[in-house]
């Protein structure tokens, strides 16, 4: 697969580098203190971070990710969207953001210190810090090997100009620079798909006759008709849909443990609603990003769905199966992209795959350097210094990052499977954290010892379960099952997977829970205020108007997510 | 006082905009248009593009002009 790109989708992407570097030079001169350069002095208007709260969430891994899906289970991938995300931002809006934006807490690391112990933040520090690089570097990774494959870039010298370009931006600017070129990239992905919607729904001759064509596809893969083209009505049994998973494990796994781990607790996002400039600003945040959240699907995973509509309709002229007579899932999107944009929009839509690429690697960039400077070094390695000191261990922290972030992406390059074994043992550690919260926010008998304990049993019992069990099929002991004796096999991966995440996240909840009764509750009333809910005067929303109120957006969202579900039932 | 998003996304679409709609007009009728379903997809992009950012910086400079009278007036 090869798409040729003319000058003028060059000029493009050149217009594009430029601007992303514009927009650093031109932070600079607001970049004063360590506060400035990690947290943006939490200074932004709420629907800019808003954008950028979905926007980190939009890399490009995940744009081609949900394309592949798309065509493999149709309209059930919404899910991802729809109950794995949005009743999460709406609780993280309205009943999180004040602990993390009224206590003093910089970091969500450094909300564990204030309301458990120094080794719950130890804990999630160190894995934190270790699963951003990773990330950025797996990031770095694709996109070399994706242009590499579509263009035919040199492999090494788009990780190195990657990288260059993201440590320019990101150590000029700080965090304000990331969550800016975020903004940019979420209304390019928009600029560069629309047009390929577009034209592959004119194609496909319109919803209906995708839908039409849907039910062949499902038929032929011996599901009911309508299992591309509804999410609910066929999760009763793993075996009646694509996914192979059932609505318990759905709304469970994915819509509860998972979802509100990564919404609610992952700092990546968090830290872009900690950046707004106040606290109602801070809290419309995730709501305000629910809203085109919804509707993302539109853009990244209908074209999966019709590109797998016209793979099976005879003389479509597009079709994703490979040379090895398979559907090519993952290459899906970019298969799209080539077909039906012609040079011009071509080039739009090629930006908006490298700004999710480098937008994905910047807002892990900017996490590390923020979790490493407060979390690690001013925490454990030298405390106490002068506040330029950790300006400049900011900037240092950016550039090593980077660096490692490419000793990252060329070892995923060489040992892919150690890559899926590093972001296993991270789902692992993953799991169990929204246990943690929920009781430290919700519950003031929690004691830091039981905390730390509860998570680091769960991350283990994580493990165990994933050791235990094997989805169908499995091949090898990345899947599952290497403790040598498998108890039970999964319908699929994406079952094993949510059914690993419950385990973990109810033995973190039970243990917290019941070691809190038998420890000692360090901490008095009045070090927990601001932190538990019971111990926190409530909010007065002042001067807001009640219809733009973070409890009225919320409502409107849950109800515009619940319409969605049941048109889509 | 911080930056104004508005700029930089109203430049760069705006930019983008004119030069797309300007290639789509000089490449009407081209061969890779069949692509496209015979549409010139890019005279139609560029317009809403350029629209678009043209919106943007319209309420960017509303934006710092009334930032501008504010403190003027005090």
């Amino acid at each position: 697969m090869h798409i040729h790109a003319g000058v003028i989708d060059y000029a493009i992407m050149a217009i594009y580098v430029t601007f992303v570097l514009g927009i650093g030079w031109v932070l600079k001169r607001n970049m004063k203190t360590s506060a400035d350069f990690l947290t943006s002095g939490k200074s932004i208007p709420a629907w800019i971070t808003g954008l950028a709260f979905i926007s980190t969430n939009l890399g490009a891994l995940e744009v081609i990710g949900m394309g592949a899906s798309g065509a493999k289970y149709g309209v059930t991938t919404c899910h991802f969207y729809w109950i794995g995300a949005i009743p999460a931002m709406v609780f993280l809006g309205v009943f999180m953001m004040p602990f993390y934006y009224g206590s003093k807490a910089r970091s969500v690391p450094e909300y564990l210190k204030l309301r458990f112990n120094e080794k719950t933040r130890g804990f999630n520090a160190i894995t934190f810090a270790i699963m951003t690089i990773l990330a950025s570097g797996i990031s770095m990774f694709a996109m070399a090997k994706l242009m590499q494959i579509l263009l035919g870039w040199d492999f090494n010298l788009s990780i190195l100009a990657s990288a260059v370009i993201v440590l320019v931006y990101t150590g000029l600017g700080g965090l304000t620079s990331a969550i800016y070129n975020e903004v940019l990239q979420f209304f390019l992905i928009v600029a560069g798909f629309v047009p390929l919607v577009f034209l592959a729904l004119k194609d496909a001759g319109g919803w209906s006759s995708v839908q039409a064509r849907l039910h062949v596809v499902a038929a032929n893969a011996g599901y009911a008709p309508d299992a591309w083209t509804r999410s609910w009505a066929h999760l009763g049994s793993p075996a009646a849909n694509p996914m192979g998973i059932n609505w318990f494990a759905l709304v469970m796994g994915l819509g509860f443990v998972l979802s509100f781990g990564y919404w609610c607790t992952n700092f990546l996002v968090v830290q872009r609603a900690m950046a707004a400039k106040s606290m109602s600003a801070a809290r419309s945040t995730p709501l305000i990003g629910a809203i085109p959240k919804m509707f993302i699907p539109i853009l990244v995973i209908l074209p999966g769905m019709i590109a797998i509509a016209l793979t099976s309709r005879q003389g479509s002229g597009f079709s994703i199966i490979g040379a090895d007579g398979k559907p090519d899932y993952n290459n899906t999107i970019p298969l799209m992209l080539g077909h039906f944009l012609p040079s011009g929009v071509l080039g739009l839509g090629l930006t908006a795959l490298m700004a999710s690429f480098m937008s994905g690697m910047a807002g892990n960039v900017t996490a590390f350097n923020t979790v490493w400077t407060y979390d690690i070094y001013q925490s454990y390695i030298r405390p106490g210094q002068s506040d330029k000191h950790y300006l400049r261990m900011g900037h240092f922290a950016t550039i090593f990052g980077t660096i490692v972030s490419m000793g990252a992406a060329y070892l995923a390059a060489n040992f892919n499977n150690i890559m899926d074994f590093l972001q296993l043992i991270f789902a692992f550690v993953n799991a169990p954290l929204f246990a943690t919260f929920l009781l430290g926010m919700f519950w003031k008998r929690a004691t830091g010892n039981a905390a730390f304990i509860g998570l680091v049993t769960g991350t283990f019992s994580a493990a165990i379960h994933h050791g235990l069990t094997q989805p169908a099929g499995a091949t090898s002991f990345i899947k599952g099952g290497w403790l040598g004796h498998v108890v039970y096999t999964y319908p699929s991966e994406m079952a094993q997977n949510f059914w690993t995440a419950i385990f973990a996240w109810s033995i973190c909840f039970v243990v917290t829970i019941a070691l809190s009764f038998t420890t000692r509750q360090k901490k008095s009333d009045e070090e927990l205020t601001g932190l538990v809910y019971s111990l926190t005067p409530r909010i007065k929303e002042t001067g807001v108007p009640w219809y733009s109120q973070p409890g009225t957006l919320g409502v409107i969202v849950v109800a515009a997510a619940v319409a969605l579900n049941i048109i889509f039932w | 006082m911080q930056t104004d998003i508005r700029f930089p996304i109203g430049l760069l679409f705006t930019i983008v905009g004119v030069l797309i709609t300007v290639y789509g007009v000089f490449t009407r009728g081209a061969e890779m248009y069949q692509r496209s379903l015979g549409i010139n997809i890019n005279i139609w992009a560029g317009i809403c593009l350029t629209v678009f950012g043209a919106a943007m910086l319209v309420f960017a400079i509303r934006a710092q002009s009334r930032e501008r009278r504010a403190v003027t007036g005090k």
